[in-house]
């Protein structure tokens, strides 16, 4: 079931001044237009690993940061590469839905304003089309101007997914995505990724182990720093090789 | 999004956010630049005098500047006094504001009382001086029955009650910081709300009253216009009791009446200068201090330090 | 000897008598503003009125109105808000957004507190000797400026700084995740939200920089000037030094036109204070975060 590799990471270590949440020589391969899921439990290093690929870890007091990430092929971790552009990319959904202080038609477009686009047709035809796939165009078609932050969390949440999709990224990234939703917001996201996974490429981290189970078509479990095993979603879960991932999946310690 | 579209748009963009943020680096050093800039000047021009006047004669006890008298004492004692008294004042009156908005006054009562006490804070200082010449001394002449109402008494009360708004924002500061836990494990031994307040609560604020005990002295010594117009501008040197109910002098005071009068280059103007010097001394040193003691209050503090 | 036992006050009592004290001293504090206040209205509203505002003083200030008192302290205040205002922000912005947690940030907030202590009549020796003489600029509304913008810096570095800063974290992550650069995601998110904050800080600091006498006596302000300034390298008369010399320099001034000034004065501030509290009062009830 291995198709083209979109995200290679070569040997990667990280570690913050504090010595929390740091990675050791992880060689992962991420897999184009697949539902990617990096789990394990707390403070495993999912998370780090997962803004890595943005390079939002940047903005963090990492202390040292060894090999390498390629996006195609391409070095995104050497010092000069274009930041900006590869966060356009590589889109990501946060944990908590923020929603920045504009209206829900400016939030979509703020990515793309930032870029430089100006066309009204094109803002507003991404917007149109972010919404659509997203699943929040019929809540909020009427009401585009209303302020994003008066709607419920389920649909910020959406909202946050659709201001990606906006800057049609290649690949996209998310931090437990729907720990704060109740169970048909969470449906609803996890039905979406399923939809959009032919054009875009998912990278998951997901909130709990059943969660990875039900979306996972490739599946990284981590420990404390470590890949412990990798492979599809199928094998994983059901004939996992390694016993701490057994452990792990089957509860005896989390 | 074209590639080529958004290439265009990188490369303007750089450009002015370079410049930008240029400006704004250069923004950031500028409070450097001008206090190191304010003490070079006071500098360049203050030191003159130490080659025009002997030092025995800036220690002198006699100012008059007519007939070359250029003592300092007068005007450093006049400043003393007042600044001292003021914040020794404003202090208890402060923090018992403090106090009472904090712990005795009802809801209502605070509303209306913390809009005022900012109302206080933007009265002009020669407002407060004209008040204080017209009324308030007149008053206190006839109150205490002397020659005069322009005293050092008269100013360090209005000086006190204007440090009020910045002593009473740092010591409600201090009140806030003092976790809720001290104050319910007092309550839970049985003691009174004002033995929690007195035994508990101030203890633990001592270092945050001390640092608005010098703020308050820092707001004290740079007053002008007020002692000014109400202590009486008698450059004598102060002593004993009886001399605080007398006319005196502060440096600030010296400096405002007299600049205007002084020929560029002379002896007088570079005393002046010096005494602007010794003032600006003065408040860096009592500023270094404060903010030692609590650093992170200060930046409330310092929008109260009017 | 044993000593005499003194009475012994029950916890109660000792709490009335403190509670009761502190009462006292804070009608100390507040009623004299009331009294101020209110003192300066009752005896000079009779003296305000449109020729008042209006007029050009004569008869060696004795009579007339204020208006180019008025009209300086105004042109003071714009000037002084040209100079401090964009470098003020622009400290603001880099203390908050740009600065590293070094020595030169530490150098710098000490400069600001340093700043801030200065007392208000060494910023006028400043000023005289930088601007108006150094400088060459003479004693104008552009060495008053300066000077007062100087001098209100720190106050608006101060609360613009503290305006940015409570702008949520999460709201620049969510920029630069998008592709922001640091200065589009101050530009776009943090400082208009900071604005509100901002405004009432500038508006507080100009408040006080129209107030100030001591910084302006020796830099632009004139005593008797009967026409309105015409450009910048002019002296201009200015409401708070008028005040100060009508009512210590000019013998047989009528006591209804000294206090009908400073009610001028003082209304022109407190309206500014008001200002600048309804303006935050009606922002922080907007905001969501």
């Amino acid at each position: 079931m291995a198709g083209d590799v979109k995200i290679h990471i070569e040997d990667f270590g990280l570690r913050y001044s504090d010595g929390t949440e740091s990675l050791h020589d992880i060689t992962l391969d991420i897999y184009a237009n697949q539902i990617n899921v990096l789990f394990g439990p707390a403070g495993g290093g999912k998370s780090t690993l997962l803004r890595a690929m943005n390079r939002l870890n940047d903005l963090t007091d990492v202390v040292e940061q060894t090999g390498h990430i390629f996006l195609d092929g391409e070095d995104v971790t050497r010092p000069h590469y274009d930041i900006v552009r590869l966060r356009r990319r590589v889109g990501i959904v946060f944990a908590r839905p923020v929603v920045l202080p504009m209206s829900i038609y400016r939030n979509i477009t703020y990515g793309l304003e930032l870029a430089g686009v100006r066309d009204k047709a094109t803002l507003d035809a991404a917007v149109t089309r972010s919404l659509q796939q997203s699943a929040l165009w019929d809540e909020v078609h009427d009401r585009l101007g209303d302020p994003a932050h008066a709607l419920s969390g389920g649909q910020q949440q959406r909202l946050c997914l659709a201001r990606v999709l906006a800057l049609q990224p290649e690949v996209i990234l998310l931090d437990e995505p729907t720990s704060g939703l109740d169970p048909i917001s969470t449906a609803k996201i996890e039905g979406t990724m399923q939809e959009l996974k032919s054009d875009y490429t998912f990278v998951v981290v997901p909130h709990s182990v059943q969660q990875a189970a039900r979306v996972a078509d490739w599946a990284a479990f981590f420990l404390q720093g470590e890949l412990v095993e990798h492979s599809t979603g199928r094998e994983l879960f059901v004939t996992p090789k390694n016993t701490r991932t057994e452990d792990y999946i089957t509860g005896r310690f989390g | 999004m074209t590639n080529e579209h958004e290439g265009q748009q990188k490369r303007s963009l750089s450009w002015l956010e370079f410049l930008i943020e240029r400006a704004i680096q250069v923004s950031g050093i500028s409070a450097i630049v001008l206090v190191i800039l304010i003490f070079l000047f006071l500098i360049k021009e203050g030191t003159p005098t130490f080659l025009e006047i002997p030092l025995s004669g800036l220690f002198a006890t006699r100012w008059y500047p007519i007939e070359e008298y250029y003592g300092l004492l007068p005007l450093i004692m006049g400043s003393l006094i007042v600044t001292i008294g003021a914040a020794v004042v404003s202090l208890p009156l402060g923090l018992a504001t403090a106090i009472f908005i904090a712990e005795i006054a009802p809801a209502w009562v605070r509303d209306i009382l913390k809009p005022f006490i900012e109302v206080l804070a933007g009265i002009p200082s020669v407002v407060i001086g004209f008040i204080g010449m017209l009324v308030f001394a007149p008053l206190i002449r006839v109150a205490l029955n002397i020659p005069t109402g322009l005293t050092a008494f008269t100013g360090v009360l209005l000086l006190a009650w204007m440090a009020l708004p910045t002593v009473v924002s740092v010591a409600e500061d201090v009140l806030d910081t003092v976790p809720k836990t001290y104050r319910d494990a007092g309550l839970a031994l049985g003691m009174t709300r004002w033995q929690v307040i007195w035994r508990i609560v101030l203890p633990a604020g001592r270092s945050g009253i001390l640092m608005a005990l010098m703020l308050g002295v820092g707001r004290a010594i740079g007053e002008t216009m007020t002692v000014m117009m109400v202590t009486g501008n008698a450059a004598r040197v102060p002593v004993g009791l009886r001399d605080f109910f007398m006319p005196v002098r502060t440096m600030t005071a010296t400096i405002a009446a007299e600049m205007g009068e002084v020929a560029h280059g002379s002896p007088h103007y570079h005393v002046l200068f010096t005494v602007g010097l010794t003032l600006f001394v003065i408040t860096f040193a009592v500023n270094m201090a404060a903010a030692s003691v609590v650093f992170r209050q200060v930046k409330r503090a310092e929008r109260m330090l009017s | 000897m044993m000593r005499p036992k003194l009475p012994q006050l029950s916890r109660q009592n000792s709490q009335r008598i403190a509670f009761a004290l502190i009462t006292l001293a804070a009608f100390v504090v507040v009623a004299p503003i009331f009294f101020i206040v209110g003192y300066i209205v009752y005896e000079g509203a009779s003296a305000i009125s449109w020729e008042f505002l209006t007029a050009y003083p004569y008869d060696g200030m004795k009579a007339g109105g204020l208006l180019p008192a008025i009209v300086g302290t105004l042109w003071l205040t714009f000037g002084t808000a040209v100079v401090a205002v964009p470098i003020g922000i622009g400290a603001a912005i880099y203390l908050s957004e740009y600065a590293k947690d070094n020595a030169l940030t530490r150098a710098i907030r000490v400069a600001i507190i340093n700043l801030a202590g200065i007392p208000s009549v060494v910023f006028g020796l400043f000023g005289l000797g930088l601007f108006v003489i150094f400088l060459n600029f003479g004693t104008s509304i552009l060495a008053g400026s300066l000077t007062l913008g100087i001098m209100t810096l720190p106050v608006i570095i101060s609360t613009a700084e503290e305006a940015l800063r409570a702008v949520p974290q999460s709201f620049r992550l969510v920029s630069v995740s998008l592709g922001g650069t640091r200065w589009q995601t101050i530009r776009r998110v943090v400082l208009p939200q900071a604005l509100p904050g901002i405004i009432t800080g500038v508006i507080l600091g100009l408040e006080r920089a129209a107030g100030e006498t001591a910084p302006i006596l020796f830099t632009v302000a004139a005593f008797f000037l009967p026409r309105l300034p015409t450009s910048m390298f002019d002296q201009t008369m200015a409401l708070p030094y008028h005040l100060f010399v009508i009512s210590t320099q000019v013998p047989g001034m009528p006591e209804r036109i000294q206090y009908g000034t400073a009610l001028v004065l003082l209304i022109f501030v407190l309206s500014m204070n008001v200002l600048a509290t309804l303006i935050r009062n009606h922002y922080r009830k907007q905001r969501f975060w």
